[in-house]
């Protein structure tokens, strides 16, 4: 699809009203990889931090150590590692949910010390009311102490939202077709590599910004004291 | 004692509603609970009393299942709370054991620990709909009545945080009772108020601990409370009761020498 396009090259301007189509496409794909691979860090960091805090060793400890190992490799090894590895073992994946996993798998570690925080916040006279008036763990957990949790989590992980938006160019080395990596074939091809990625810089710019006002005005109108549910 | 206490025949009348017997509490190496002896009577209310540290706030959480006991037996009406029979031996409790027994306890927090995300209304009926399968309707109409009891009739859609302490506690204190337990526990309830709120909590406390002839196991820094409220007041020193018995007795003429000098620490504190 990207190679079909034709460019004007008789001026930046002119460079940069034509290939802004295409980048569009690529920034479409980059929100995509940002969702997809948020939603799985949100998950995969719920169960690791659930795992975390199993008072068994031998449940605790190779979840800490699992954490550990996401967090301190590059995403760009395990990216080669899901892509070039898991093929192996006959899963075989498109290059952007490959992608999704690996973002999703490295922040998982980081989500689930962002849960941690946001439920250690919460004051063990929350969960001792709660075990006096005989409400079950599960009970506990989701009608007492998260939603009091989810006003401390929303802020931290919006800033990881926006860390994963700023790693999805990564992808790119694995041919997904993300905003980066499209810029960077248009300046193979024009051999004008400023436009297309003062380009991308700007549009990042504003979707950060854009993040950043959008986690402040949620953050804001989260009561503090959490929300309870039906 | 008022009325509605019931005596179910195959009982005797001595059996105390709530047993201690040798229970012993250590953290590592630090005895918080040693070998400690403690019955109160059905419709009795106790109060305990004693230096920081003692482990009157421990008696109380071991009882209410927030915290284990490291030995002794601790009975609720002669059934064992930490264990359960299996014909003549005793096992270490189930949770649903241990689920049952908590339904005969209330308690109430020195820092209320209402749940400030919950309006009023729902911090008293969460747990009646949950646990006891209330339907939404009995639980409001529970609610109300002890909402009126407590004087915050028209506080019901408040959240914690719009509330005065005095106030907080009065709701912790409706919420207990929700559940109808048998026996409530206070840990200091009036001791994080400012000192102008005490008075009203505890003249809640005293009006439905009255009315609904409960049993009350209480720790207070209140003398003058503990003194008009209670039937037996123990003083605790070291994870023991030092001595106890009738606040009469205990105020005016206590026989050991560490229960003078914590009373009149307390009463007559030097300036
Ligand atoms: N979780 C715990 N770990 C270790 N020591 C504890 C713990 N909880 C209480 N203690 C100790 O137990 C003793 C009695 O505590 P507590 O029953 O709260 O006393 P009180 O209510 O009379 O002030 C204190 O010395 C306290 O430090
Ligand atoms: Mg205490």
């Amino acid at each position: 699809m990207l190679f079909a396009i034709a460019w004007d090259a008789s001026s930046s301007w002119s460079l940069a009203v034509s290939i802004l189509p295409i980048l569009l496409k690529g920034l479409w794909v980059t929100l995509q990889a940002t969702v997809v691979g948020f939603l799985l860090a949100m998950a995969f960091g719920l169960v690791l931090a659930g795992l975390k805090s199993v008072p068994l060793k031998i449940v605790r400890w190779p979840a800490k150590l699992v954490s550990e190992f996401l967090r301190d490799t590059p995403l760009l090894v395990q990216l080669f590692f899901l892509y070039y590895v898991l093929p192996d073992y006959g899963l075989l994946l498109p290059a952007f949910m490959t992608g999704a996993l690996a973002l999703g798998l490295q922040y998982s570690a980081y989500m689930s010390e962002v849960y941690r925080g946001g439920l250690e916040a919460v004051g063990s006279g929350q969960r001792e009311a709660a075990r006096a008036l005989n409400l079950t763990p599960v009970r506990t957990f989701t009608h007492i102490v998260l939603p009091q949790a989810v006003p401390r989590i929303i802020p931290a992980s919006g800033n990881y939202l926006v860390s994963i938006m700023k790693d999805v160019p990564v992808l790119s080395v694995v041919t997904v077709l993300e905003l980066f990596g499209v810029a960077r074939i248009i300046g193979d091809r024009t051999f004008n590599y400023l436009v297309p990625l003062s380009m991308v810089g700007a549009l990042y710019l504003i979707l950060t910004i854009l993040a950043a006002w959008a986690v402040r005005t949620l953050d804001q109108r989260l009561p503090k004291h959490g929300i309870a549910l039906r | 004692m008022s009325s509605q206490t019931p005596a179910s025949p195959d009982q005797t009348p001595a059996r105390p509603l709530v047993r201690f017997s040798k229970v012993t509490k250590r953290y590592g190496e630090h005895t918080v609970l040693d070998d400690l002896d403690l019955d109160v009577a059905a419709g009795e209310k106790v109060t305990i009393i004693g230096p920081s540290g003692s482990g009157k706030s421990t008696v109380l959480r071991i009882l209410m299942t927030l915290e284990t006991l490291t030995d002794g037996l601790i009975e609720i009406d002669g059934e064992p709370l930490w264990h359960e029979r299996r014909g003549d031996q005793l096992k270490p409790a189930s949770e649903a054991h241990l689920r049952k027994m908590r339904g005969q306890l209330g308690m109430v927090f020195q820092q209320f620990n209402l749940f400030p995300h919950m309006s009023v209304q729902r911090n008293l009926t969460e747990a009646p709909r949950q646990v006891l399968g209330l339907s939404r309707k009995e639980a409001q109409s529970r609610a109300t009545e002890l909402l009126e009891r407590v004087g915050l009739a028209d506080h019901a859609n408040k959240y914690p945080g719009q509330l005065s302490g005095g106030q907080q506690q009065r709701v912790g204190i409706a919420r207990a009772l929700m559940m109808r337990p048998r026996v409530m526990l206070f840990d200091e309830p009036t001791s994080a108020l400012d000192p102008e709120l005490v008075g009203e909590v505890l003249h809640v406390i005293r009006t439905l601990a009255d009315e609904h002839d409960l049993t009350v196991l209480m720790v207070t820094h209140e003398m003058s409370f503990a003194r008009r409220f209670s039937d037996r007041v123990c003083f605790f020193d070291k994870g023991r009761i030092h001595e106890q018995g009738t606040p009469e007795q205990i105020f005016t003429d206590p026989r050991e020498a560490r229960t003078r000098e914590f009373l009149r620490a307390v009463l007559e504190p030097d300036v």
